[in-house]
């Protein structure tokens, strides 16, 4: 079962409802993981704490082109779409963070002067925290500088264990990061936020979720007076409104401490608990 | 014309409110929104869309049921974005073309996306220019070079203020490269400290120099000090500390840059602009 969590836009407490609803669900669940799909910017095992016990490197094919064999033809240069290949009639260059690794300049060339080389690009951590044994973390980190996230987000869906509650803590946006890895979840939580922003990129993401297909629900996060701007909306259109998580200055004081809420803020515990029984309800966990 | 990026490392850090109050504070204003996947800044200004472009960032490949053979060749995607039933997932399809090479009954051709619309809109004087990416849109990171480019096509600026994008990856690669400052807005958290170290090794990678901004500095001090010790060890500088304010999320209910209030949060974000305008010069 897989459970993604997502918000349109960075900030409203994807991490915060992510990791404390795995904790949570942990506890009455034998099967529980939580995984950090924000591969540019994981933040999860700031809360969670688990030790490292596995890390697998991440690696994405690259062309190496066999200067002895190329005869500066020039094929794979123009067939590539990225512009990762170019041909001077004297020599040739691979932009290996332009190539999308689609393979198509390897099949292309007519002398077979191209052969894949793996580069390193980020990796898959995952462990297990002291205090939390059941509950697996898993996460994906992109090395800086490279620009697309999306390898490593596949790689970290291999992960994903049918036979567990899966929650994705996705990353922020909209884009094709945001698509591989909320596609296939079995149902999607919105986190939003009562301010005009927050229903400006709760809109994007209903429509993402619409397109795919997938059931959702939304969460109101640091919910206030402003709620009905959320509200109103949502009743509209017909969506779930899963609860609300009032907006709290020890909530924010102990995120920036990097601590749980679960089980620690009293008032935190119980709507997270409402939004749990919520879920239990739309599914069967 | 000097290019000015404000990026956070993640969002949610008050990068907007940042940029709203520096370009309410500016007196000529080139701004480009180049957060192009949650675009908030123009919700903050009376806008008047002066010109709209299709932006087209990719291709798809369609097949044609009629002479395709079946011989599954088009399979050998990487990307899985050709279904056993020889149908192409538009969403997962990179528009690589390598189906339309290997295929031997000329049955794929690829066809132009529409990836997001680039707008130009008047503001009170000046300009602002932003994108909207379709859905899972591929080249988020090309259309925001187009907005980039939309706004330098604007003449007689001092400044070009861009508002950036979170993350590391490649959006943010195309707010960052070519700029000559960021301003990086942080909080003082636990994760707020690893994003802005890892988005800090990004902008010296492309050697831009680069100024802090703590906001909400006030939510934990004790990590207000950690990120103090982190940047002079880094050697960057501090540009001030933004107390939490509630007038904040009035002046965001408002449509309004925070420093139009006599707030404590607006005052400090004054100070700080005056101050940074003069390292401009």
């Amino acid at each position: 079962m897989n459970i993604s969590i997502l918000s349109g836009k960075g900030g409203t407490g994807k991490t915060t409802i992510s990791t404390n609803l795995s904790i949570f669900l942990s506890e009455n669940h034998k099967n529980v993981s939580y995984f950090d799909f924000d591969v540019e910017e994981p933040n999860g095992f700031i809360f969670l704490k688990p030790g490292i016990e596995t890390e697998k490197k991440v690696f994405k094919k690259v062309p190496k082109i066999d200067k002895e064999l190329c005869t500066n033809c020039g094929e794979c240069s123009k067939l590539c779409k990225f512009n990762a290949i170019s041909i001077t009639p004297n020599n040739s260059t691979v932009f290996e963070k332009l190539c999308h690794d689609c393979g198509l300049c390897y099949i292309a060339c007519p002398v077979q002067a191209i052969s894949e080389i793996l580069r390193e690009i980020g990796k898959i951590e995952s462990g297990k925290s002291k205090d939390i044994p059941n509950l697996n973390a898993f996460r994906g980190v992109l090395n800086i500088g490279e620009p697309s996230g999306v390898p490593v987000i596949s790689a970290l869906k291999k992960f994903l264990d049918v036979n567990s509650i899966n929650i994705l803590d996705a990353p922020p946006g909209s884009s094709c990061s945001v698509i591989n890895t909320v596609e296939d979840s079995d149902y999607s939580i919105l986190v939003t936020e009562p301010t005009k922003f927050g229903l400006h990129d709760l809109k994007i993401a209903v429509e993402v979720l619409r397109y795919l297909n997938i059931p959702f629900g939304v969460l109101i996060n640091k919910s206030d007076e402003f709620d009905f701007i959320i509200e109103n909306y949502c009743e509209n259109e017909k969506i779930d409104i899963l609860g609300k998580i009032p907006f709290s200055r020890n909530i924010a004081n102990k995120y920036s401490k990097g601590d749980i809420l679960i089980n620690s803020d009293v008032e935190f515990t119980k709507h997270l608990r409402d939004i749990a029984s919520e879920l239990e309800k739309r599914l069967i966990l | 014309m000097k290019q000015i990026v404000i990026i956070s490392g993640k969002g949610g850090t008050g990068k907007t409110t940042i940029s709203s109050s520096f370009s309410e504070l500016m007196n000529k204003r080139n701004i480009a929104d180049c957060d192009v996947e949650a675009p908030n800044l123009h919700l903050m200004f009376e806008n008047e869309i002066i010109n709209t472009k299709e932006y087209i960032g990719s291709q798809t490949a369609i097949i044609d049921t009629e002479k395709c053979i079946k011989c599954e060749k088009c399979l050998e995607c990487r990307f899985d974005a050709i279904t056993p039933e020889i149908k192409v997932n538009p969403l997962k399809c990179e528009g690589c073309g390598l189906c339309e090479y290997v295929c031997p009954a000329d049955a794929v051709k690829m066809v132009d996306n529409i990836t997001g619309h680039v707008y130009s809109c008047k503001i009170k004087d000046g300009y602002l220019s932003y994108a909207k990416l379709n859905i899972g849109a591929e080249g988020a990171g090309k259309v925001v070079t187009e907005v980039r480019k939309n706004s330098l096509e604007n003449q007689g600026f001092e400044n070009l203020l861009i508002d950036g994008s979170p993350g590391i990856g490649c959006v943010v690669i195309a707010s960052l490269t070519g700029c000559d400052y960021a301003v990086v807005v942080t909080e003082p958290t636990t994760s707020g400290l690893d994003d802005l170290s890892r988005v800090l090794e990004l902008t010296q990678f492309f050697d831009i120099q680069s100024y802090i901004i703590i906001n909400k500095y006030d939510i934990n001090e004790e990590k207000t000090s950690e990120i103090i010790d982190y940047c002079k060890k880094s050697g960057f500088e501090i540009l001030g500390k933004v107390p939490f304010d509630n007038t904040v999320n009035k002046a965001i209910q408002n449509e309004c840059p925070i420093v139009n209030y006599d707030c404590p949060a607006g005052n400090e974000i004054k100070r700080i602009w005056d101050d940074f305008y003069d390292k401009l010069k």
